[in-house]
């Protein structure tokens, strides 16, 4: 058995997602300010209004701080995929290849190429090219996320692809089934709807500050009143493709579900838990009660994962001991399936070696029945299929509870702006400040349920993480680990410098 | 300095920093660094496969 190091493998996740947290805090800008940049430069250019010309080129300013900050920090993450995740990168590179060169050749050059015409064009093209570029800027970000998302949500729902047994790779049948992979199309509307959900906020936010300081009033009020109906009509989608992310993960993912909501018993029908503190000494197969002072909505949760009432709903013990009665297969059953498969693979390679193509061909059907157990091939206990409980749970109810008040803040900020009362009600402003963080914290939570709640998988069921990484020193990891650290905080911080002084600044007519 | 320059400098410290220093010197392409073509590659991830099942399985 080859050895691996739980303290390379944690620091190696410690380190990706270190650098994908970071990198998450321009992607959502940039997808959202360029949808908004698009609406305010299409309104300058219906009405004529100058006004509008300037409210596109302040925001446009701030656009362009976090577009030249945030990039190349993707490519930190490229460069862990052939450094602590070689095994991996070698396993899904004929996947992920096709998703990222498209992203790379397509979608970035066309936001690319269309930015450099939408920040220094003003005066050099025509106001038609000029709006045409910005929106192809929005588009060509969309685009850019669209791809990286499909790459993504393969590693949560892997399909359309077969596992080559010589070379030890996945390689692509249906480049079509990727992409129209309900778990894809799911990730893309709620990623993106949410980006630009946190967008929004980040413009009632500024725009707060300067009615407190009351500076800039109008450039103010109109970029709420548009940043409050494009977040208002981003977070009924994001509601909506969330209730489709919770559907998709009853079906591809039913352990990440149990734990996001702490069902360890299954139900029928299941109630969703709106608030309960988790008992720290509960552990699956035990009697001990899940909640304390919970909170139950009866029905929901048959609704939320089956989208019928009386649905029956597996809970962790279901899904990790087995339930005969409703068909459910526990993971020592796997377990013992995917050692089988590993013990006809390599049969399979031993066959191969000896030239003896019958018994290869035998030993290959054979692995290919019961391939889809691969992964669990690898873990020690049952209990290892089961994420991190705690995590999940009030990382899942704390962006739901914060996905269900950015909608009510918008119309708040709608009604208000509208009458033109909004600079009367000072705690809105105030509390208005507090959106940025709200709105980054609910994005990133929506990752860490993404991804924790894959654990303990790199890719769900076929590759755990242990074995999707580098056989390296848990030293070697660690120490690229600080450098990171100590980069990305210099960078945040030159950020943040830069993006406050620009917000000081203002708009530029007006700080002469 | 303008906000163009600021950000202009910001970008080439930042590839120079991460193509120059951190690519180059930390993080190599471990399986193309080590073996020469994909069927070495592909031979030593299968290995790695195989000889990482936990130790008490039982055979088909």
């Amino acid at each position: 058995m080859e050895a691996f190091d739980p303290a390379a493998v944690g620091w190696a996740r410690a380190q990706f997602a270190l650098t994908a947290m970071y990198h998450w805090m321009f992607v959502p800008l940039t997808l959202g300010l360029s949808c908004l940049l698009a609406f305010f430069e299409t309104f300058y250019f219906r009405t004529g209004n100058p006004e509008w010309k300037r409210i596109t080129r302040f925001w446009m300013r701030l656009f362009a701080v976090n577009f030249a900050i945030g990039i190349a920090t993707g490519l930190i993450l490229e460069f862990q995929f052939g450094t602590n995740w070689s095994h991996y990168s070698w396993m899904v590179g004929d996947i992920f290849g096709a998703p990222l060169a498209i992203e790379v050749l397509f979608a970035f050059f066309l936001e690319a190429t269309f930015f450099a015409v939408m920040f220094f064009g003003w005066e050099r093209v025509s106001p038609r090219f000029h709006l045409f570029s910005t929106w192809m800027v929005a588009i060509g970000s969309s685009l850019s996320a669209l791809w990286i998302l499909v790459a993504n949500a393969w590693m949560q729902h892997p399909v359309g692809m077969t596992f080559n047994p010589d070379l030890a790779r996945f390689e692509m049948q249906d480049i079509g089934a990727l992409i129209t992979s309900p778990a894809a199309v799911t990730h893309f509307l709620h990623a993106t709807s949410s980006s630009f959900v946190l967008s929004a906020l980040f413009v009632l936010s500024v725009c707060s500050w300067y009615l407190l300081k009351g500076r800039h009033p109008r450039l103010a009020v109109r970029s709420i009143l548009v940043a409050s109906v494009f977040g208002l009509l981003s977070s009924l989608l994001v509601i909506l493709s969330g209730d489709q992310a919770a559907y998709d993960a009853a079906r591809f993912q039913p352990m990440k579900l149990a734990a996001m909501e702490g069902l360890y018993q299954g139900e029928q029908p299941a109630g969703l838990v709106v608030f309960g503190l988790l008992n720290p000494d509960k552990q699956p197969g035990d009697d001990r009660p899940t909640f304390r002072h919970p909170l139950h909505l009866p029905f929901l949760l048959s609704l939320l994962a089956n989208h019928r009432l009386d649905s029956f709903v597996p809970g962790i013990d279901d899904l990790l001991y087995g339930n005969p009665e409703q068909g459910i297969e526990g993971v020592a059953e796997k377990m013992a399936r995917g050692r089988e498969a590993l013990a006809f693979l390599s049969r399979y390679r031993q066959a191969r070696q000896h030239g003896d193509a019958e018994a290869a061909a035998l030993n290959l059907e054979a692995f290919r029945q019961i391939e889809d157990r691969l992964g669990f091939a690898y873990l020690n206990h049952p209990e290892e299929a089961v994420p991190h409980v705690p995590t999940l749970f009030y990382g899942f109810h704390v962006m739901v509870a914060l996905g269900f008040l950015f909608p009510l803040i918008f119309l708040l900020y709608l009604a208000l702006a509208y009458r033109g009362r909004l600079s009367r009600h000072r705690w809105l402003l105030r509390f208005g400040l507090l959106l940025v963080p709200l709105g980054f914290a609910a994005s990133q939570l929506g990752w860490v349920v993404t991804e924790m709640g894959r654990q303990p998988w790199a890719i769900q069921n076929i590759l755990p993480v242990h074995v999707a990484q580098s056989s390296l020193a848990a030293t070697t990891v660690q120490s690229t680990f600080f450098i990171f650290l100590a980069l990305l905080t210099l960078l945040f911080i030159a950020e943040l410098r830069i993006m406050l002084n620009q917000i000081r600044i203002g708009p530029e007519e007006e700080k002469r | 300095m303008t906000l163009g320059k600021t950000l202009w400098t910001v970008i080439l410290i930042k590839i120079i920093v991460l193509l120059g220093v951190l690519k180059l010197f930390f993080f190599p392409d471990l399986l193309k660094t080590r073996f020469d073509n994909d069927s070495d590659r592909g031979a030593f991830v299968l290995r790695h496969l195989m000889e990482s099942q936990p130790p008490a399985r039982s055979q088909p």
